[in-house]
């Protein structure tokens, strides 16, 4: 996740990341995590969300930005087993979302160009 | 595949992994013309969410959206876009490449026949796997694997935003970081050559020789019932 600011929208890491901040802190599937709560300008501190949720923050001092990268909790990619809510373009630029492709089985395949 | 289990309830969906976005995607899609949704991750996010390391990848949802298989090596048999992998821009002169690449892994048959099996008998398939299973066989991450993610989405921004010097060197820390994701490998080497076997000066590995290194039958891993 790409960021100017040690501060980040509550609503805008939820999205991205898929962890839902609840009054127990942050949780994906059956998991959360304790996290101070969200200030009252709906957001969160970074570092405090790097340090409990083990997402390594990588700066570019040139830019001004960070990238705070995904979290280590399980030690393996998936959290949960629910599926992400990923919405991407197609070619017309068209968003899909995935859940809306329920209640069919789908078998995602990722492949490139390269 | 598609036709014949698309009426049983099951679709494909395919997602093009390019920095490049469209432009670089839409000539392979357009020429093959397919049914189901073809969608393009310019950011790779999937990457991160369901980790992806090599291409081609598959991930089966069932009805539910529940991840029933994690990322693994697939090859679906032959759906539209898939049938241009045997088209993949290899120089001609790299015979060495074409070497490795017919002693890797790859079984479109057996694939598809888990695929059919997973839309005849659904969960009771025997390739169907419990929520602990599909989290424990997901993609390792460890906190290197993870700062890699950090610095290849934070090259990809950089690129995109004009400074690819910039990028290079946090692509450079991400290939270090994590030596076993393919993805970001030849991510990179094409932004550099055109293609993912030509060495580029601005990396220190290669396609050939980083293969080579691991033993070309590593190179998609063997996929576990």
């Amino acid at each position: 996740m790409i960021l100017s600011s040690l501060r980040v929208e509550a609503q805008a890491f939820e999205k991205r990341t898929g962890w839902v901040l609840k009054p127990q802190g942050a949780c994906k599937g059956d998991m959360c995590v304790p996290l101070p709560d969200v200030s009252s300008d709906g957001t969160i501190d970074v570092e405090v969300l790097s340090a409990r949720l083990g997402m390594p923050l990588v700066a570019n001092s040139a830019h001004g930005l960070w990238a705070l990268g995904p979290d280590t909790v399980t030690g393996r990619a998936l959290t949960s087993a629910a599926a992400p809510d990923i919405a991407l373009p197609d070619l017309e630029g068209r968003s899909i979302r995935l859940a809306d492709l329920r209640p069919q089985k789908v078998v995602l395949v990722a492949w490139a160009s390269w | 595949m598609r036709n014949e289990l698309h009426p049983r309830g099951l679709e494909i969906v395919t997602v093009a992994l390019d920095t490049a976005g469209a432009d670089a995607a839409r000539p392979w899609i357009e020429a093959a013309r397919p049914e189901h949704p073809s969608l393009i991750d310019s950011g790779h996010v999937i990457d991160e969410l369901l980790g992806v390391v090599n291409v081609p990848t598959g991930v089966w949802i069932d009805e539910g959206g529940m991840i029933v298989r994690p990322a693994e090596p697939a090859w679906p048999g032959h759906t539209p876009v898939l049938d241009m992998m045997d088209d993949l821009p290899i120089p001609p002169a790299a015979s060495a490449v074409r070497d490795e690449i017919k002693r890797m892994h790859i079984n479109p048959e057996r694939y598809l026949a888990m695929i059919q099996d997973w839309v005849a008998n659904g969960a009771a398939s025997q390739y169907a796997l419990s929520a602990e299973e599909v989290i424990a066989r997901s993609q390792p991450r460890s906190p290197d694997t993870a700062r890699a993610a950090a610095h290849f989405e934070l090259g990809q921004h950089l690129h995109r935003h004009g400074d690819h010097d910039a990028a290079v060197d946090h692509w450079r820390q991400a290939h270090r970081l994590d030596p076993a994701n393919w993805t970001y490998k030849r991510q990179a080497w094409n932004l550099e050559t055109g293609d993912t076997v030509t060495q580029s000066s601005a990396y220190e590995g290669s396609w050939l020789a980083d293969v080579q290194a691991i033993g070309a039958e590593h190179y998609y891993p063997e996929i576990q019932p």
